[in-house]
């Protein structure tokens, strides 16, 4: 019985791993217990870089310690590897090197905590400087107009930032015109170069809002966006800006200057550019506000006119009825004085042959015809001879 | 050659003065003519319209150079 248990288990049975199997096996555990990248402090202990540009070395504590390798793509250009006992952060993700067997870190990002001690009190600085001068003041916070026909985008041209505005420009705005100005995003002369595109953006005067940032696929260094040089820049832009560094939590100095603060350059573009079927409904709009427009516009003319025939009406109105009660009483004053009204009293007119009136003894000549107007009628009459 | 963005600021300023009542007759019809037209051009440049991307360098003498970006 006991050599039977010996035996069981002493001999290899059908189901024997490869040391492949073994590897591959661990290492989709190791990989897979670890959804996405680590920092881990520790000391680096022996670093090199190979001819190859990638750099091998040992983090390590008190108690352990750990292989590493930091790949050619991820290395900063011109860094140097750092001496033996170094403290540093690594950003990396734990996996297996299959070929040896090795428990190692992928590592993707490598800061000495000296220098993130540094750059913090550097951050810390800058802002203070920048909120004193009244950089981060809402009040300083101009609005994006409405309409974007010309859009710059200032962020590096090979980047993911560049491609993700483009696309959504293409399904909300394709009217607009985009003007991207290269610059390195991140390591060194990125600085420099973000500075002399935000300047390069106020020599273009098409240009209506202001993009900066960069892709949220590519590495989070944020360190260029809070250099007060580019804050500095970035408030000298004429255009109302909007600051996009592809970081969801951390927030960039470059967000608290610029106008707008977008998590993405995708939502940059979201709120730089209107939406085209809010376009077209507003264009509806405006074409019905325009025909009602006109027609109220016509109406009112229309009222005017009518209301001015109206005060002509009534202006012709009141002056007949002036003129009719001028001429009644000039008829009146006519009546008074007319010499019927004396004949109606029993007076007469005596007239000669040739129409004149007579008027004195001397013109009445004996033997002569005259006439006499009384109040109905004429009297033909002769002077005694 | 007017954009979009100059369009459709234009046409609201022409609806404000056509809603505004103060306007001449013959200044209203101006303006709606224009509108009209303004409106036409909105509507097709929206219709045709594709993105433009170009990417501006600057030159060793500090001129500006504008290209299209290839994608």
């Amino acid at each position: 019985m006991a050599l039977s248990l010996f035996s069981d288990l002493m001999t290899p049975t059908d189901d024997v791993w490869s040391v492949t199997q073994l590897t591959t096996a661990a290492k989709r555990i190791v990989e897979g217990s670890f959804e996405r990248p680590l920092w881990i402090r520790g000391e680096v202990v022996g670093c090199k870089a190979w001819p190859s540009g990638h750099w091998y070395f040992n983090l390590r504590d008190a108690a352990s310690q750990v292989r590493c390798c930091l790949w050619k793509r991820d290395v900063v250009r011109g860094a140097k590897p750092p001496a033996d006992g170094t403290e540093v952060f690594v950003l990396a993700r734990p996996g297996m090197y299959e070929a040896k067997g090795e428990f190692q870190l992928n590592v993707v990002r490598m800061l000495p905590t000296a220098a993130i001690g540094q750059a913090q009190r550097e951050l810390e600085r800058v802002k203070l400087l920048l909120q004193k001068e009244g950089l981060f003041d809402p009040a300083r916070k101009r609005p994006l107009p409405a309409y974007v026909a010309t859009l710059a985008v200032v962020t590096s041209t090979a980047g993911a930032a560049v491609r993700d505005i483009i696309t959504v420009a293409r399904r909300r705005w394709p009217g607009v015109r985009v003007l991207v100005v290269g610059a390195r995003v991140q390591g060194d002369g990125a600085v420099g170069e973000l500075v002399r595109a935000l300047r390069l953006v106020n020599r273009l005067p098409e240009v209506e809002v202001c993009i900066v940032g960069r892709g949220g696929g590519d590495r989070e260094d944020l360190a260029a966006f809070n250099t007060e040089a580019v804050c500095r820049a970035l408030a000298a832009v004429r255009v109302p800006t909007i600051s996009a560094v592809g970081h969801e939590t951390d927030i960039s100095l470059t967000d608290l200057v610029a106008d707008v603060r977008a998590a993405t350059p995708s939502a940059a573009a979201e709120l730089a550019l209107s939406d085209q079927r809010d376009v077209r409904r507003a264009l509806d709009d405006l074409a019905s506000r325009l025909a009602g427009g006109l027609a109220g516009r016509t109406r009112l003319g229309l009222e005017r006119v009518e209301r001015a025939g109206d005060r002509l009406q009534a202006a012709m109105e009141a002056g007949l009825e002036r003129r009719r009660h001028h001429v009644a009483r000039l008829a009146a004053q006519l009546d008074a004085l007319s010499p019927l009204r004396v004949l109606e009293r029993g007076y007469a007119v005596p007239s000669g042959p040739d129409g004149r009136v007579l008027k004195r003894q001397a013109e009445f000549r004996p033997g002569e015809p005259f006439t006499l107007r009384v109040a109905d009628g004429r009297v033909d009459a002769r002077v005694e001879p | 050659m007017s954009t979009i963005a100059e369009d459709l600021t234009r046409l609201e300023e022409i609806v404000r003065r056509l809603e505004a009542d103060d306007v001449e007759l013959d200044a209203a019809l101006a303006l709606f003519e224009e509108g009209v037209a303004r409106l036409r051009a909105a509507r097709e440049r929206l219709a045709a319209a594709d993105v433009k991307v170009q990417t501006v360098l600057e030159e060793a003498d500090g001129e500006l150079r504008v290209r299209d970006l290839d994608e």
